[in-house]
């Protein structure tokens, strides 16, 4: 009768085991688990880092749906998130395609071997991008952009609307995988200016 | 520090792995002298996929080139060795089938290990025994525990190595039988799909749908048992980009470095959760260690 019953709770806490983890998120409880854990994985880490390890409330969000929110929690996100771009002084979004190519290579920055840092940080989109035809090594997780500005006729808006997804990705598309370039510090505006350019200045291989 | 028995297999992998890097650097000779100072005949994807193929077929037609069997060798000797504080050897190490039984012991693990009252896998388990059996202090392999680029892994990994080779073709089948053991894979699962950090990266980003890639690099989706069984079991794994042996809680703190996160402690509790799940999701594929990768 205890082993029957020991099977059934271990039957029990199978289920809850895969429940949470697909359905509806972590409840309170685990999520407390979980911070307990991380925060013991990282003896040395200074409070700077640790502070890395608490998502705000848009991933906590994403994380509770899977990074699938229904319509209406993804228009919070995309409102809230929005609100965090910030725009050159002189409204010019478009930079020098050249220096995005490097940028658009470079995985360099904030790991924990780049400090102090010795070159500015990168924006890595190749591994997940196929952006220029001169760059056969590319990624696959995110969408192709050949000829992306040549695509959209170097529209005005189209060049806003990139703008605005490499600074905060979930602007546009809610829990977007993109890490969010612009809110969360990783480039300038200088450089999403000129990763930009390499996806919208016509002259850019991208458009040729 | 090399005891008898064996040394053939030993012999063997060393003679191999000779002749591999002179094929290697045979090769990269004669690219060197084909070398011209104009630009790279260009490649169509189709010749670089067709070449990735080629190399890793090589990387994997002879079993025996794999220089990880020189670290399992080193990690056998480590195994026997009386060492430590206590002058003991690892003999009496108990891996989840009884004191100092190797053999099919890392099939099932993680496991929860009642003496330590926690979930172990192997990495830890080893230091556990070093610790208590031997009497070193953990202090000393925590502070640096995985080889740089170009250097041998450590003891710890070496007999890592060792005890996984000795559940080579089994099944992988990680203990579900302790509520602990539950609790891990729950946590690992909970970790794997936790975005964190300024990339907002979790181990899905990358490993979270079927058929991506990272530049060239394949990825498998973790979270597909179908996917996960065809790459948990080749570890340990002789990596031939930083020519070392690999470890998976080596494997972890590179994806957390790559995340942006602070250095995962080895061992730590979330770096066997994590193990866990994944071996979870893997359960039942076919131990094929040690592994040779990329």
């Amino acid at each position: 009768m205890i082993e029957r019953l020991a099977v059934l709770a271990l039957l029990l806490a199978a289920a809850t085991a895969s429940a949470w983890g697909q359905t509806v998120g972590v409840q309170p409880a685990e999520r407390a688990r979980i911070d307990r854990a991380l925060r013991a994985a990282f003896p040395t880490a200074s409070a700077a880092w640790l502070k890395r390890l608490v998502p705000d409330e848009t991933l906590r969000t994403c994380s509770t749906y899977h990074n699938a929110p229904p319509k209406d929690v993804g228009e919070a996100i995309m409102k809230r998130e929005r609100a965090t771009i910030k725009y050159p002084p002189d409204g010019k979004l478009v930079g020098d395609w050249r220096r995005g190519e490097k940028l658009a290579q470079s995985g360099y920055g904030m790991r924990f071997t780049d400090y102090p840092p010795k070159r500015e940080n990168g924006g890595n989109c190749y591994a997940c991008h196929q952006i220029s035809p001169r760059e056969e090594s590319y990624g696959s997780i995110g969408v192709k952009l050949l000829k992306y500005g040549k695509g959209h006729n170097f529209g005005a808006s189209e060049t806003k609307t990139v703008y605005d997804k490499l600074y905060n990705s979930h602007a546009t598309v809610p829990c977007s995988r993109m890490p969010r370039f612009g809110a969360n510090g990783i480039l300038t505006i200088d450089q999403i200016k000129d990763l930009v350019a390499l996806l919208m200045d016509p002259e850019s291989p991208v458009n040729k | 520090m090399r005891r008898k028995g064996k040394r053939s297999t030993g012999w063997l992998a060393r003679a191999l792995s000779v002749l591999v890097c002179l094929l290697a650097a045979g090769s990269w000779a004669s690219a060197e002298e084909s070398a011209k100072p104009t630009e790279p005949p260009a490649s169509s994807p189709e010749d670089i996929a067709r070449g990735l193929a080629q190399f890793r077929k090589m990387l994997t037609e002879d079993p025996w080139s794999n220089p990880a069997f020189l670290d399992a060798d080193r990690g056998e000797a480590i195994w026997k060795e009386k060492r430590g504080p206590r002058k003991q050897s690892l003999e009496t190490c108990d891996l989840g089938l009884g004191p100092g039984v190797v053999d099919g012991a890392y099939a099932e693990l993680p496991r929860y290990f009642p003496d330590a009252r926690r979930v172990m896998d192997v990495e830890s388990r080893i230091l556990w025994c070093m610790q208590r059996i031997q009497g070193f202090n953990a202090a000393k392999f925590l502070k640096s525990p995985h080889p740089a680029s170009g250097q041998p892994v450590g003891e710890i990994g070496a007999v890592a190595t060792w005890v996984a080779s000795r559940s080579d073709k089994k099944s992988m089948m990680p203990r579900m039988a302790h509520p602990k053991e539950w609790e891990a894979v729950a946590l690992g699962e909970a970790l794997f799909n936790r975005r964190q950090g300024p990339f907002d990266f979790s181990c899905a980003s990358c490993h979270g749908e079927k058929g991506k890639r990272i530049r060239l690099q394949s990825l498998a989706q973790l979270s597909n048992p179908v996917e996960a069984r065809k790459v948990l079991g080749e570890w340990p794994a002789y990596r031939v980009s930083t020519a070392h042996v690999m470890t998976l809680q080596h494997r972890l703190l590179d994806c957390y470095w790559q995340m942006r996160l602070p250095p995962l402690r080895f061992g730590s509790e979330t770096s066997v959760a994590l193990i866990a799940y994944l071996k979870h999701v893997a359960q039942g594929a076919e131990i094929k260690a040690p592994g040779l990768k990329r």
